[in-house]
């Protein structure tokens, strides 16, 4: 069956506040910070219209934001916040704290870049941080699909095999910014596919028999490490949980969702791995090449933690060269973040792939198509001659 | 005998413990310097009570006297030794044996 399919033109960031809207979480906690401004803006105009009945509190940081989010979540309430870049930053002690406590706390965050210089355009440097702090973090290549990963995120966070907290990227200007057609649910299609937010057991144990609990005691060499093998066991959990609301989500409303996208990829001898927007310019020089006859595919990553190890290695597997496409430099003398995971996945393979990165749009440098084109060329040229010349490439600097 | 601690998969999630666990958790051994009580000089006045960080200092409510010290989790800190009007409280080295 089929969404009631309501057709409307909405940037990435009036479809975050709207999803929150039809959410409806109990409390919202926030404080702006550009290019996620308008999300709690539009938002809390919804709290003052009475559209929905969350309490929103407007704190004085992203730390007392995250801190708030975290009180309210301890409390069972469903809670949610929206951020970018610095503020993500100033969140960081706390963003550890919510995935180890287990709070299924779901964020909006625009991507932008991280100062200094002082930049308020995307990159992934920000998310991309904060991946080892046992958020589950999906990425969106446009505005629908900002949409519908914050929808199925609050399902996914609370399911009592996960229960831990989700941030849903999307692309800072490029998409935050940018008006999309796209086809929101209705209220109720929202509410019956969220459901209420399961009870937490312990919490109700506490209530009912008025006995206190202590929540984030001291926890030293004897047990702190017991704590965080279940949150590891919480994030694979989240494995086979993430494609399985993908899928009822498809079923329910006609657009499914897994790990990952593969674009032309199954009989490409070279691909290249993108994650958000930049996604979207790919696959249009993708379809240009094929044209041309040039055997060139496309993986989108859209769920980076946890990481698809296996599921990507797979998809990758039959490839000759791989070219990893890093919004984010990892400032470590040989690739941006995303490159050392992929080359991780592929390493076991009986034959495995030749593998190089790029890293591009730093800052909001655009990425044209004409720099993909060259990248595939790249790829292609080490296909042909069987030798890499080189591990890293920037793209779009000035050399 | 040693006690049986739990798994990972035994353990309530996320760290949540019914409230009041720090009382099995007897900091007193972290002293280097314990304070003495001189009974002589003392006028009850509780001043050490209410300084104390650790709730490591014992008093009779209801006849209003000092009592003691609770040596399981007083840390040693000499905060009581120093805020006492009467100097009836010294801070003497630990030696490690129990008195
Ligand atoms: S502060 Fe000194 S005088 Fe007062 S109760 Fe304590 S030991 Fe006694
Ligand atoms: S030494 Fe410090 S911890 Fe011990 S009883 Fe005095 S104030 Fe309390």
């Amino acid at each position: 069956m089929k969404g009631t399919g309501r057709r409307v033109a909405k940037t990435a960031n009036e479809a975050f506040a709207e999803a929150m809207r039809q959410i409806d979480p109990d409390v919202v906690a926030a404080y702006p910070i550009t290019p996620a401004t308008e999300i709690v803006q539009i938002f809390s105009q919804f709290v003052a219209d009475g559209l929905v009945k969350t309490e929103f509190v407007a704190v004085e940081s992203e730390h007392s934001a995250m801190s708030a989010c975290i009180g309210a979540s301890i409390s069972g309430a469903r809670a949610m916040t929206g951020t970018s870049s610095q503020g993500l930053a100033l969140m960081w002690e706390m963003l550890y704290i919510a995935a180890a406590l287990r709070l299924p706390i779901i964020m909006a965050v625009v991507n932008r870049a991280l100062s200094a210089p002082i930049n308020i355009h995307c990159d992934h440097s920000d998310t991309l941080g904060a991946r080892d702090s046992g958020w589950i973090q999906i990425y969106s290549e446009n505005v629908q699909e900002t949409y519908d990963n914050v929808i199925q995120a609050v399902r996914i966070a609370e399911h009592p095999d996960v229960r831990l907290p989700v941030m849903v990227t999307t692309d800072g200007f490029i998409l935050s910014h940018c008006l999309e057609t796209i086809e929101m649910l209705t209220d109720e299609e929202v509410k019956e596919f969220i459901g209420e937010p399961p009870v937490r057991e312990n919490l109700l144990k506490s209530l009912e028999e008025n006995k206190p609990i202590t929540i984030g005691a001291l926890d030293l060499q004897d047990y702190y490490f017991e704590h965080k093998r279940q949150e590891a066991e919480a994030m694979k959990n989240a494995l086979k949980v993430i494609p399985e609301i993908g899928k009822e989500f498809g079923e329910k409303f006609g657009r499914s969702y897994g790990f990952f996208e593969e674009y032309k990829l199954e009989d490409a001898t070279v691909g290249i791995v993108v994650m958000g927007s930049t996604a979207g310019t790919g696959k249009d020089v993708v379809d240009e090449l094929r044209k041309e006859g040039k055997k060139v595919g496309l993986l989108k990553i859209r769920v980076f933690r946890p990481f698809p190890f296996e599921e990507i290695s797979k998809a990758l597997s039959h490839l000759q060269v791989v070219g990893v496409m890093d919004r984010a430099d990892g400032v470590n003398s040989y690739s941006g973040p995303v490159f050392p995971e992929i080359c991780a996945c592929l390493y076991d393979l009986e034959k495995r792939p030749k593998i190089v990165d790029f890293i591009y749009g730093l800052g909001g440098r655009d990425i044209r198509k004409e720099d993909i084109a060259g990248i595939f060329d790249g790829l292609l040229k080490i296909a042909e001659t069987g030798k890499k010349e080189f591990n890293l490439k920037y793209i779009g600097v000035r050399e | 005998m040693e006690e049986k601690k739990k798994t990972w998969k035994e353990l309530p999630e996320g760290d949540i413990l019914e409230g009041g666990t720090s009382l099995q958790f007897k900091t007193g051994n972290w002293r280097s310097e314990r304070p003495v009580h001189i009974p002589e000089k003392c006028i009850h006045c509780f001043i050490c009570w209410i300084s104390c960080p650790d709730g490591a200092v014992k008093v009779d409510e209801e006849n209003g006297k000092f009592v003691g010290f609770d040596y399981d989790f007083c840390k040693g800190c000499g905060i009581c030794a120093y805020e006492c009007p009467k100097d009836a409280i010294k801070m003497v080295p630990e030696t490690g044996e129990e008195k």
